[in-house]
């Protein structure tokens, strides 16, 4: 029997085989528990059974999305920027002149339903802490953003809670939120996406791995003390779908201390530039589980932990829940002996608690062959004997079966393109100013403007802009363009082509910007994995995606899977938000959507189809989503992109801006808008198609009368189509076609853009 | 000799570094200074960057006043002699060190606010703003929570009487700032207090002016007009 009463130690379920274990409860599947027993060759102790049980979950072993994110890395394409690959907590990609950055995307779905203020602010400091593993230093955030319909009275409580979180956290950090994007739709209500980006910048030689190398090394926990919160937060909540009782919940939601982060940011940048670390690893989803597991799986393989000396917050928590324990802002190094005197000091001058929990090991070849050997004491008995790889690298994969729907032929077959259309110029009119309107597509200020776009000094562009651009370090012109996109809506109704207008969309927003598109981050945001229809959508995106990124040169550097985004049998519209991120030689030419030169050419790039399936018009003016989704053309999207970074570089254009959501009339409005100045245009052929259609691979670009012929020839020598609609100038968004005419003035086309959110959450 | 002009960092400052860029770009040389050291470093001026110091525990500023480094500087700008400039989280700092009246309180919001605000310049008499005209109105960065300025009627009249409203917001109270204040002086003059970020309008690329260098030039003409006095 144990000293310690009610202990469970290796000794006692060796002796207790026929233990009942409570693994339904911590959401494990019998024969996922039965493998446990095979793999200890004897039940596991309830310290082992939580590392399993946490290590295994959906989210953090993405045992249902394997299978079909390995297309990421096999069909990845031949990129010499890519310096780390998926696999590390973030990717990393070169940008020149030795400078590298990592980035990566990440959903806190499910909490920030229950606890929107603080689920939304510890998603934005989980992601953080990726990028700081890296070796990084975190320079920007971003957030994508689904709620339920804007005037639901729900969303009236997750959509302030979830920007107030973003808010008080990323603010609180010092870092630039430079842009994102948000939508709303009948599914998200009760099922809130909330994704964060983070993007950071080093030297190349700056790159730190998850590992832990060197036996004798000592293994220290740093950060905040270790308390009951979140215990089983992320990976248990993530992988549940909410019922009625799911409000019980609330006390595992983990909750953020920003002012300690930013401390224990500066602090490991610290450790880092003075070389005291030899292995890093943040501690986030299965808190001491994962990092101890991955850390030591990455290194000899063995790992010795004293359980006890990890620094408690509540002293009554038991080894288990300190294993499950999701308290926020702790990260674990890897510390040669002979340093640990300058790390401890380097800690308590940021005022960092610093607590050496255990050594790296040595094992013999047995036990590699195992999966190496983490052993845990609690007050001097071993508590876990296990092999650490099994947990981390060698959980559960499913093959899940996926199928079509049979409701997606009747979906597909109800055409966008029967809807009733404006019948007259005034109607045309009407709609326009109600598409420009819509919460989702009007201005995001209401959102944007809780959030600090310039601290650092470094935001040359940032919302509400197509996409965001920092400057990479003072001392270089060199900068990187970042956008997120997703379109449920295109992707319920197909999948496959879906993702790869997400995809198309985020590529062309950093492209507007001059910056050459580079690498994908992806937040894969789905229904439950056990419902075939929504597998066979997660399996068409994961297709879509990939085949897309190989297509246009842009590996898939790292990202996210969030599913059960559902409330009973109803699955969210399928949501892959992609982040691209591409990179500027010079910030000084970058490209802004607003209109600035009176009397410059407005030029429309690419082709104009009849395409409305899936289309904001259709959603909001008929409330109707059916049909097929705008073609893609990946060889017209990487023509448009060369032609724009070209004008950015050459000078010739002054404003651009990418078509997406409302098509060209949102566009010509948003860059009067931005611009504050008014355009001419004339369409040819039928207007409303002309404005409506959401067409890709389209831009509208400014030009100014003495580089028209020289933007004429490049886009020509790219073979993408150049049509001059119109002029800047006047003040007002002045349209004539062959049928007609209509004229809107700014004045009035800004009331209706920038009215919607403030109407909604302020009631004004 | 190029003035020399620190820039303190306290746990949760973020704003340093933007401060240390206006000052290197204004021509005079940044210092680092550290809160948990009693030393200032032989500095002719001190900026005070904007952040959440501590973490905006207890309340903004409450504790950084408190800081080591505190000690040395209070009692040198209250005797009029060190030129120092609170931003933001500094100008809560100065506040809450009693080296400028009232307070800074949550926005009418409720909510953070980020946005290009204009200021109109009214006391060109400080060492912080010798390099504006009367009345000059700037564009510089409003970004905070807690940028409500307070203080009692009296209080507020005495500010007004003396001509030591340094900065008014200009087009709408973004804040529920009590008569506009967006900054204020001691009565020496050598201590301004803002919630405006001028550290942010230094760069035509960032920023959405460049009107802000004005603070980090005016005290370095402030310093070259009281050298002989202190030769």
């Amino acid at each position: 029997m144990s000293e310690v009463p009610g202990l469970d130690t290796v000794a006692t379920a060796i002796d207790t085989p026929d233990t009942a274990q409570p693994y339904a409860e911590l959401g494990m599947a019998k024969d996922e528990y039965e493998r446990v027993r095979e793999i200890l060759g004897r039940r596991p102790t309830s310290a082992e059974l939580a590392i399993y049980s946490v290590m295994w979950s959906e989210h953090c072993s993405y045992k249902s999305s394997k299978v079909h994110l390995r297309q990421f890395g096999e069909k990845a394409p031949a990129s010499d920027a890519l310096l780390v690959g998926m696999g590390e907590n973030a990717g990393v990609v070169d940008v020149g002149d030795g400078h590298a950055v990592t980035f990566k995307i990440e959903s806190h779905n499910h909490p920030s339903y229950v606890e929107p203020h603080q689920g939304a602010a510890t998603g934005v400091g989980g992601i953080v802490r990726d990028i700081l593993t890296m070796g990084a230093r975190p320079v920007a955030v971003m957030d994508a953003l689904r709620f339920g319909p804007a005037d639901a009275d729900d969303t009236k409580r997750v959509l302030p809670g979830v920007v107030s979180g973003i808010s008080f956290y990323g603010n609180c950090l010092g870092l630039p939120n430079i842009g994102g994007e948000i939508g709303f739709g009948t599914g998200y209500i009760g099922n809130p996406l909330v994704n964060a980006l983070c993007v950071g910048v080093m030297r190349h030689e700056d790159i730190k791995l998850a590992q832990a190398p060197g036996p004798g090394n000592k293994v220290v926990l740093f950060g905040s003390a270790t308390g009951p919160d979140g215990i089983g937060g992320a990976s248990v909540l993530a992988s549940a779908t909410f019922d009625d009782a799911s409000h019980a919940k609330r006390p595992s939601v983990q909750v953020g201390d920003p002012f300690m982060e930013k401390l224990l940011i500066e602090c490991s940048l610290e450790l880092y530039g003075r070389d005291l670390v030899v292995g890093i690893q943040d501690l986030g989803a299965a808190g001491v589980s994962c990092a101890t597991t991955e850390l030591a799986a990455g290194g000899t393989g063995g790992m010795d932990i004293r359980l006890d000396r990890v620094p408690l917050r509540d002293p009554r928590l038991t080894p288990e829940e300190i294993l499950m324990s999701e308290s926020q802002e702790r990260m674990m190094a890897i510390v040669e002996p002979a340093k640990m005197d300058e790390f401890l000091a380097v800690c308590d001058t940021w005022q960092i608690l610093a607590t050496e929990i255990g050594e790296v090991t040595d094992v013999t070849p047995e036990e590699a062959e195992r999966g190496g050997r983490l052993v845990m004491t609690w007050h001097g008995e071993t508590v876990v004997d296990m092999p650490p790889r099994t947990a981390s690298d060698e959980g559960p994969v499913y093959e899940r079966p996926y199928a079509r729907p049979t409701s997606q032929d009747a979906l597909q077959a109800d055409d966008a393109a029967a809807l009733a259309r404006p019948s007259d110029d005034a109607e045309l009119r009407g709609q326009l100013l109600r598409v420009l309107g819509a919460p989702g597509v009007g201005d995001p200020t209401w959102v944007t403007q809780q959030y600090d776009s310039y601290v650092r000094g470094d935001t040359v562009v940032s919302a509400p802009h197509d996409s965001g651009m920092i400057r990479v370090s003072d001392d270089s012109q060199r900068g990187v363009a970042l956008a997120t996109d997703g379109n449920g809506r295109f992707t319920r109704l197909d999948p496959y082509t879906g993702t790869q207008l997400a995809y198309a969309e985020a590529y062309r927003n950093v492209a507007a910007t001059g910056a050459r598109p580079l690498a994908v981050t992806n937040c894969l945001n789905f229904g439950s994995p056990e419902d075939p229809g929504v597998m066979w959508q997660f399996a068409e995106a994961t297709r879509g995606l990939a085949d897309a990124c190989q297509e246009l040169g842009t590996p898939v550097t790292g990202g996210n899977v969030s599913f059960y985004n559902q409330t009973g049998d109803v699955a969210i519209n399928p949501t892959p938000v992609i982040g691209v991120l591409g990179v500027i030689d010079d910030v000084r030419n970058r490209l802004r959507s607003g209109l600035r030169t009176d009397g410059a050419t407005v030029f429309l790039l690419g082709e104009t189809r009849a395409e409305f399936g899936g289309s904001a018009w259709a959603d909001v003016v008929h409330g109707h989503l059916g049909g097929l989704p705008p073609r893609v053309d990946l060889a017209a999207e990487a023509a448009l992109g060369e032609v724009l970074a070209a004008a950015a570089d050459r000078g010739l254009a002054d404003a651009a801006h990418d078509l997406s959501d409302g098509g060209l009339a949102v566009a010509l409005a948003e860059s009067a808008l931005h611009g504050g100045r008014g355009v001419r245009v004339e369409l040819k052929g039928d207007a409303f198609t002309a404005l409506f259609s959401e067409s890709g691979a389209r831009a509208v670009v400014s030009v100014a009368p003495e580089h028209r012929e020289a933007f004429l020839a490049l886009a020509a020598e790219h073979g993408v189509p150049a049509a001059a609609i119109g002029t800047v100038g006047g003040d007002a968004l002045a349209l004539t076609h062959p049928a007609g005419a209509l004229e809107v003035p700014l004045a009035e086309l800004r009331t209706a853009y920038e009215s919607a959110l403030p109407a909604l959450m302020d009631g004004v | 000799m190029a003035a020399r002009v620190g820039v303190v960092t306290f746990p949760g400052s973020l704003d340093d570094k933007d401060a240390a860029r206006a000052v290197a770009l204004s021509g005079a040389e940044p210092v680092a200074l550290w809160h948990a050291d009693a030393d200032l470093k032989g500095v002719d001026a001190v900026v005070l960057p904007g952040g959440f110091s501590y973490g905006d525990y207890l309340r903004c500023g409450a504790i950084a006043r408190f800081a080591p480094l505190m000690s040395e500087l209070v009692p040198a700008a209250r005797s009029g002699a060190l030129p120092v400039l609170g931003i933001c989280n500094g100008f809560q700092i100065l506040c809450e060190s009693h080296l400028l009246p009232g307070a800074l309180t949550r926005n009418s919001s409720l909510r953070f606010v980020n946005r290009d605000q204009v200021l109109r310049v009214e006391n060109t008499g400080t060492a912080w703003t010798g390099d504006y005209t009367g009345g000059q109105e700037v564009l510089v960065v409003l970004k905070s929570g807690e940028g409500s300025y307070v203080a009692d009627e009296e209080t507020l009249d005495d500010l007004e009487a003396s001509g030591r409203v340094v900065v008014r917001y200009v087009g709408g109270n973004p804040n529920g700032s009590r008569r506009g204040i967006a900054g204020i002086t001691n009565e020496h003059g050598n201590v301004v207090g803002l919630m405006p970020h001028p550290e942010h309008a230094v760069e035509a690329l960032t920023g959405p002016s460049t009107d802000g260098l004005g603070f980090f030039t005016s005290v370095l003409g402030h310093l070259s007009a009281e050298a002989p006095a202190h030769a």
